[in-house]
Formats: structure tokens, sequence, C-alpha cells
């Protein structure tokens, strides 16, 4: 393992510059190039044709919807749309990639030059968007009999030609200068900014957890004024969390070399989820030499300007208006909203409103007890096993008095061990707030002539000291009284 | 003439079909009976499909004998290059790295001809991929010319041409990257078309370069061509470079050619062509300006042109064509399908890809992947691919000026006859030689043919007509022109080849 420098000492010596190159998949019925189906999850290689098992002889014809759906993207994106644009072919050899070659874009993408606004703690950056291509998946491989699925070792390898050509998105943005310490959180937020955008679009559902959005990180760190640094270039680093921490452990990483005096070489590294360090891949010098050339298979596309700025009128509310919209109807402050943001959970706290609770009991949950078990996880809150549509119901039986917040922490437990909803999980637990008067009367009254001393202080206006006798009763019920009511049985006998 | 089956054109076996005078059963049978007897000799073949052809012929019989309307091809038998995939039947363009692999689906081509209702006689061997002028390529056979079986018979598609020269199909499918059809033709006496690019579909098509591999048709007359040229081409949403515009009619051209009535035609004899002379063999060329004086007889005005690009066409045609091929030929590696080599557990991924790479293609095949794999390289690639590129552009400006003069140029087809095996195998730019007049029209995209004009050392030698993009028709009516002023077809004049 390398030698790591604390991060905030790091970011106090050395300035760091980003660069993000996220790949996305489309949500297209059909394939980049080919009629084949791209429903995830099916039996390997049963969604392929000649096309995209590069049979001899076959040829590709380019996905309208996949090129729209770029168009959109680049347009949510205040991107120039190219009025002249082409495939090309990158050439290399891996058994995953059917023709030895991916249809990509080269030196005419699509979409150019445009620019997202991301807010961390408040302040805005600006993300330089470089350009924004079309390309198609590549398959997967599958190494066997070697030590945990590696081709080191393997004695065999499977493909599975299912992803192979499934359209892919390509976001490139410039080097991001100036976000200092920040780095970390910057770049997550523009990935979690990119990832809204497309969904906001309805031109990918970006289900990270199947790998259909995936990030390579470029990171090079100078110190201030002078030129910037060589970079590294961390690939598949394929969820929120973990752009974030790819960042932190370069930053980490690369000010421990430079501390020492040692240059950073320019490689691609890989990164491991499971210890959220970086490991060296290919180094430029052995890079491969890609050999573009333009696609002579398919026709030059050139976007017509009608048809651009149809697109650009029909596109929907951007995840940044509606966070304004949201904030405001929800009425939260600054702070707030930017802890939900941080949270990711404008979608899941809109959609629990949508299911029938108000703002602050669905924030109340999201933020707090949620965000906590999502934490102790390490997934995405997102990834959690319980519905917003749950997390209204359980807000709705606190309102009604049935649960309290203790209550409800176990009914969680309950729907995220997958014992069914809310209302389920308490009745088959038995978790419910006691009620009934009658029961909590005689419980009131049996820690009075258990506590006669306490209770002698509360009739003499010591009402603070009905804690003691509240406390009894709780533990006398399971804790499934209502404190407010058990206090006003008290207060009611002993006022 | 005699009254042999093979003997008659595919436009008489049509006629005799339709008209009930023939069964297609005994046409494809009398067919697939001389490919019995001759191409032991011959080797056009890599594979005959003798079962697949008569069931088609029974279908054609059952549908007449029913009194339903059929294409104006059905029933006459076709032979099919091997570079064209075949669903069911094996395609291996001629190569050892797809030896065994039996296609699941047809190229477009192979549908249109399945239904024009043709019976598909078998697979014509090719120089591997295409790659090649003499067919002595092919990883398979040594297909001979029938005019001579000391002599080449032409590529890379020697099988197509030969099976039509020696009788053994009336009707081939060929494919021309660079004058794979049209200089075939030349050499062993046929007719073979280039038409425009996009015009017939590629889909299906084994690749060798993207942007100038044409299919086309392989007769032993301009009519018989144009026939087939109908039934293959036209529009196919399969193929993103297809061009989506009607057929242009070579059927009416070849028949309006055939009156032997060229006023007002302007023909354009290219300078630069004239200026090569010199190194082409002198037979070919006396051969050829007597088709220009013929021409001229049949009142077709004939134009000098200046295409000064032209000059270039050699050396831009062998970096942009490799440069795609090596591109193309990157998914022959073993892991889906065809030969796979070293795969014995000693070996990993790469080394399996590379070896198979290695054992399965042959030696122009290679060298051809290496010359475009340096073409593309970082560095490297402006100089060549991109400049090719450049110089591509300016042979398409230097066709469409001369357009707007003339309505066709001519030239010969190849600067020299049939030349014996072994001769240019040593020196591969020898080899290339054979494509010089035939390669610009390629890197055009124009339609351009080749049509028998007569003989030199007693092989034949062929005119090449060329046309503007999407003017194959005038290509057809020119050839149909020359041969109305042969007594006999010059394709009908080839020795008798000993049935065994
Ligand atoms: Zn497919």
């Amino acid at each position: 393992m390398s030698r790591l420098n604390d991060y905030d000492k790091a970011v106090e010596t050395y300035e760091p510059v980003l660069g993000l190159e996220t790949h996305i998949e489309l949500d297209t019925n059909t394939k980049m190039f080919c009629g084949c189906s791209t429903a995830f999850g099916a039996e390997p290689n049963t969604q392929t044709c000649p096309v995209c098992l590069a049979l001899p002889g076959a040829l590709p014809v380019a996905n309208k919807a996949a090129i729209e759906a770029t168009v959109k993207i680049g347009l949510a994106l205040n991107c120039h749309i190219a009025e002249w644009t082409r495939f090309a072919r990158k050439n290399y050899f891996y058994p995953d990639m059917p023709k030895n070659f991916q249809t990509s874009q080269y030196e005419e993408p699509l979409c150019e030059n445009g620019y997202v606004e991301v807010a961390v703690d408040g302040v805005d950056y600006r993300i330089e968007i470089e350009r924004v291509h079309l390309e198609e998946d590549t398959g997967k491989t599958l190494h066997v009999g070697g030590a945990t699925g590696r081709i080191h070792g393997a004695t065999e390898s499977l493909v599975d030609y299912n992803r192979a050509g499934i359209p892919l998105v390509e976001i490139v943005t410039k080097p991001v200068p100036g976000t200092g310490a920040l780095a970390p959180e910057v770049a997550k937020a523009y990935v979690a900014e990119l990832r809204d955008i497309v969904r906001s679009l309805g031109v990918s559902d970006v289900r990270m957890e199947q790998g259909s959005l995936r990030c390579d990180v470029n990171l090079s760190l100078n110190k201030p004024g002078e030129e910037w640094g060589t970079r590294t270039e961390t690939k598949n680093v394929n969820s929120l969390r973990s752009v974030e921490r790819a960042v932190r452990y370069e930053v980490r990483r690369q000010s421990a070399l430079l501390d020492d005096g040692v240059k950073i070489i320019q490689e691609t590294r890989h990164f491991h989820e499971s210890t959220g360090e970086t490991s060296p891949g290919r180094s430029k010098e052995e890079a491969t030499d890609y050999r573009y050339f333009p696609e002579p298979d398919l026709a030059v596309m050139e976007p017509s300007r009608e048809w651009v700025e149809e697109l650009r009128a029909g596109l929907p509310e951007l995840p940044r208006k509606r966070r304004e919209r949201l904030q405001a109807t929800w009425g939260l402050g600054d702070k707030e909203m930017q802890s939900v943001v941080n949270a990711d959970a404008v979608g899941l706290i809109e959609a629990t409103v949508a299911a029938g609770t108000t703002p602050t009991g669905a924030v109340k949950w999201w933020l707090g007890e949620l965000s906590r078990r999502a934490n102790e996880a390490g997934a995405e809150l997102g990834a959690l096993a319980i519905t917003p549509e749950q997390v209204a119901e359980l807000q709705g039986m606190v309102d009604d008095g049935r649960l309290n917040d203790k209550l409800a922490r176990q009914v969680i437990d309950g729907v995220l061990a997958g014992e069914g909803s809310p209302v389920e999980v308490a009745a088959k637990r038995g978790l419910e707030v006691v009620s009934d008067t009658g029961a909590l009367e005689a419980a009131v009254d049996e820690a009075i002539s258990a506590n006669p001393a306490v209770a002698e202080k509360i009739r003499g206006g010591t009402h603070a000291a009905a804690g003691v006798l509240i406390g009894a009763v709780m533990k006398a019920t399971k804790g499934q009284a209502d404190a407010g009511t058990v206090r006003k049985i008290i207060l009611e006998k002993l006022g | 003439m005699s009254d042999r089956i093979v003997d008659k054109t595919a436009a008489e076996l049509a006629a005799d079909i339709r008209e009930g005078r023939l069964t297609a059963v005994a046409v494809t049978t009398a067919f697939l009976d001389r490919i019995a007897a001759v191409d032991g000799t011959v080797k056009a073949f890599l594979h005959v499909d003798r079962e697949g052809a008569l069931a088609t012929a029974r279908e054609v019989d059952e549908a007449l004998a029913r009194g339903e309307e059929l294409g104006p091809l059905a029933g006459v038998p076709i032979a099919v290059k091997d570079v064209v995939v075949t669903k069911g039947l094996p395609t291996t363009a001629a190569s050892k790295i797809l030896e065994g692999w039996i296609p699941p689906y047809d190229a477009t081509i192979t549908e249109r001809i399945k239904a024009a209702k043709m019976p598909i006689l078998g697979k014509t061997n090719l120089d591997e991929f295409a790659m090649g002028s003499s067919t002595e390529y092919s990883a398979y056979a040594q297909t001979v010319n029938p005019w001579d079986t000391a002599r080449i018979p032409g590529g890379s598609g020697g099988g197509s041409a030969a099976a039509v020269a020696a009788k053994m199909a009336p009707l081939a499918i060929g494919t021309d990257t660079g004058g794979s059809i049209r200089q075939p033709g030349a050499v062993t006496g046929t007719f073979g078309a280039k038409p425009t690019y996009g015009s017939n579909s590629r889909y299906g098509l084994i690749a060798f370069s993207s942007s100038l591999d044409t299919p086309g048709p392989v007769s032993r007359n301009a009519l018989d061509g144009a026939l087939l040229h109908e039934v293959i081409s036209g529009y196919d949403p399969r193929d993103s470079t297809a061009i989506d515009a009607p057929v242009p009619p070579v059927v009416a051209a070849a028949k309006a050619g055939a009156d032997g009535d060229l006023s007002g035609v302007k023909l354009g004899v290219v300078k630069e062509f004239d200026q090569t002379f010199d190194a082409a063999e002198p037979g070919v060329v006396e051969a050829y300006r007597q088709a220009v004086e013929q021409l001229a007889k049949l009142g077709a005005e004939i134009v000098e042109v200046s295409c000064p690009s032209f000059s270039y066409a050699l050396p831009t045609y062998y970096l942009i064509a490799p440069s795609e091929a090596s591109s193309n030929l990157a998914r022959y590696d073993g892991v889906r399908y065809g030969l796979r080599a070293g795969d014995d557990g000693r070996h990993g991924l790469e080394e399996v890809m590379s070896l198979t790479r290695e054992a399965g293609f042959g030696p122009e095949v290679k060298r051809r992947i290496i010359l475009g794999t340096y073409a593309l390289s970082a560095g490297y690639v402006d100089a060549f691919y991109g400049k090719a590129q450049k110089v591509r552009t300016l042979i398409k400006r230097d066709f469409e000026a001369a357009f707007e003069r003339v309505d066709a140029l001519i030239s010969p087809t190849t600067p020299f006859i049939a030349f014996k095996f072994g001769e240019r195998t040593g020196d591969p730019y020898q080899m290339y030689l054979a494509d010089l007049y035939t390669i610009p029209t390629n890197l055009y995209g124009g339609p351009g043919v080749s049509v028998p004009v007569g003989l030199s050392e007693g092989m034949p030698v062929g005119l090449q007509v060329m046309g503007p993009v999407m003017g194959d028709d005038i290509t057809y009516r020119v050839a149909a022109a020359v041969e109305s002023t042969q007594d006999t077809l010059l394709a009908d004049t080839a020795p008798e080849i000993e049935e065994q």
C-alpha cells in the first residue's frame, strides 16, 4: 500500500485539478446498432444477433432514439450540437468487444462545449463540459477457475454479449481547477447532478447498482501558482460515494509522493470498492494506440437546426430548477435543502410527500434515521430496502398516534429486514402505542403507589419530577405508551 | 450454336423455363453435371450445393405448373462468390480462419437471389478475403483460367469468372473493391459489372474495405448481367451506406445498346491512362485501340479528357483499403466462430487470439493488415490515411469534371492478359498493377463494367466502361453496343474444356 498523507494537510499544500469522464447506458429499447433488446438480466447471449456478435458481413445501423437522447443530454448540459458529426472506430483487441473495435466518436462528437453548475456548501461550481458523444458498450467477460474471477490464473473465460452494443453516452469535462479541499464533494456533486439531469430527461434510469453509470476520475495536484501536475486516471468508479473516495484517496496518495519528491506518472489506475484504494493499471508508455478513423459503415449525421430546437423546446424541468421549486414548496432553508441534496434525498422526499405525508415528516426520516442506516450499511440512501410510500405510511402512523418515534424505529428494522410494510411490521411485531386509557391509568396508579415520595413532590408542585413516573409507566408498557398522554394522566391525578 | 443447355445465355434460359421449353430442374441439373465434369480441372467452386439448387428448381417448376408469375430470372442457376454470406451454406472468404463456419443468416443479395427463385449452385473461389488479382491467394484451391489452364483466372473473383467462362454457371455474383469483378471478367472473356457504390447492399458481404466493396453481376454478356443487376440491386435499410433511389434501368439500356447505335453518346478516353500504355502489354493496347475505333464507327464521339489525380489512384487505394481491412478483419480472433488455435490450456486469452490469427490468415491478408495498421498508427495517420482521403476527394472531382463533358469513360480493364501462375506473387506491386485502371472507379464510387473486346496472344482482353454515380445504365448500353459488333460473343469462343 502506498504511503498516504492526511487529507487536510494535503489540501493545505496542494491544489487538486479534477476531470471526470462519465459513461451512462441509455434506456433505449434496442441496442445502438442492431435491433436486439437491452433488457437487463437476461440469460447470457440471448440478446444477440449477427450485428452485435460481429458475424462476418454484418453491418451497423445507428439507433435514432439513442442519437436523440444524446442530443437532449447535450442540450441539458448547455452544449453546442454539431451540425456535422460522425462515428469513428476505436481499434483495440479484447474478447468482450465483438468487432475488436468499438464504434465511438473521435474528432467530431455530437455535442461540445457545455457546462453544468453544482453547489457545494452553498458555493456554485461551474463544471465545463468538453464533449458528449455516443458509443457502444462492450460485453462482459467472466473468468472461471482462478481466484475471485480475475483473469490471472483463470482456466476459462466466458463472454456474455448481451451488453455488447448497448448505447453508451460519454460525458467528458474539461479540467476543473479551484475546488480546493472540496474536490471530493464537488466531484460527487457533479456526478449526482449529471445523473439527475439524465434521469429528468427520461433517457436513462441510471441504475448505478447495475453498472449503468461508470466514472473515470482524473486527478492531478499542483502547488499554488505552479503549473498543473501530471494526472492519473482512475477507472470504473461506479458509485457517488466511490467518486468521492477515489478523489480523496488520490489526493492523499499523490501528495505523499510529491512530498517525497517522487514524480507522478501518467497512468490509469483501478479503484477498489472494498478498500477505497486505487492501484496502478497501464502507464502511458504502454497505452494502446487506438488507430481511430471515421467509421465507413455508417453515414455522417447532420442534425438539423429545426430538430435541435424542437428538442430544446421539449426539455423537461431540469434538476436545479426543480430543487428551487421544491425548496420553496417544502419551506426549507438553504442549509436544510443542501443537506437534502447532499444526502441525495430530493427524489425520495418528493416521492414521500407525494405519497401523502408532510415535507417535515419526510425530511425527518430520510435525513435522520434512514441516512444513519445507509451510512452504517455503506450504501446509498436510495438503495435502502424501504420505499418512499412506506416512509409516508410510517409517518402517517406516527401522526395518528399509533406509533411513537421509538416504536417507529423498530418498525423500520422490520421493513428493512423485509418483513413487509410498516402496518404489517407493526402488527407482526406487536408494536403499537397503548392508547387504551384504562390500561394506562392502571399503570400510572401502580407507578404512584410504588413511588410515594415522588408523587408527594409532584403534588407539591414540582412537575419536573413526573419524568420518573413516566419512565416507570413506559417500562411497564414496554415503551408502547405515548409519553405525552402518560404525563397528562399523571398530572391530572396528582395536580 | 449448339443446343447444349449450358451454352445458352441466362436470358435464353429464363425464357425457356418461363415458356415451358425447359424445366428449371433440367437446367439446374445440366449446370450441376457440367460442374461435376469440368470443375475438377477448373476448381472454380469451393462448395457445391446440389440438393439446395435442385430444391429451388423444383419449387420453380411447381410454381410455374400452378400458373404463378415468377421473376425474370426464376429457375436460372447462379454461383455465388464465397465472400457473400449464405445461411446454412459454408462461407469461408477462401480463408482458413473461417473454415467450417456456417452462417446463421443470409446476405441481402442472397435473400434477393432466393426471392427471385434462382437456384444457388454453390460458392466460388477467390483470393482470401478478396485480396488479390489472381485467386492464387485462396487458402483452399487454385482456380485456373478456362482459356489456358496454366494461367490465372484473375482475382479476387477468379472463381465466379471461371465458373461462367467454363459454363458451369450462366450467372455469378462477384464483389469489386479495386477491380475484383472487372479484371477477372477481362482475363476470362466474360462480362462483369461493378455497380454504383451504395446501390447494391453490402449487408452480409464479408467486408474487405467498407468504403469500396461493391457486389455485382458476372455473366457472359451485358444483357444477362443487367437482368441479374436488377434482381440484386436496390435500397437496403440494413446498409447505412445504401443509396435510397430507384435502380438505374440497366436492362432497358442493355437492350438499347444491342442496336449498335451510339450516335449522340460522348465517350472519354483518359489522357493519364494513355500515358501508362508503354508499360501495358502491346496486345492489350492494340485490342483496346480497335475497340475505340469500333465505338466511333457506332456513332460515339470520342473525347480526350484529363484526370490528373488518377496517377495517384493506386497508392491511394493501397492506403485506404488496407486501413479499413486492418479494422474489418480484427473480428477474426477465434473467440466466437471460425478457427481457434492454441487453446490447449497452456495459452492465455490474448495468446490464443494471436495464434489464431497467425495460423488463420494467409500472406497477402497479413501484408495488408500490417500495411493498414501502420497507415492508421499514431504519428502516421495524417501522412498516410489522411492524405489518401484527400487524394480520394481529388479523384472524385476528376470524375465529376469528366462527366460534365462526356457520358462515360473508356479504358482497357487491365494492363495485361491473364498471366501464368506464380508470375507476380513474388512482387506485390506487379500484382497490384492489375487494378491500375479499375481502382479509380472504386475510389469515386461510380459504376464500371468490363466487356470482352478481343484477344491478345489468344487470351481475352476487356474494355472498361465507367459511368457517373447512379449512371449504371450508360455503362451497360455501351457494353451491349460493343457486343453487337461481334459475330459470335467472345465468351462463346473459349476453348472447350475436356469433360471428365
Ligand atoms: Zn444485436
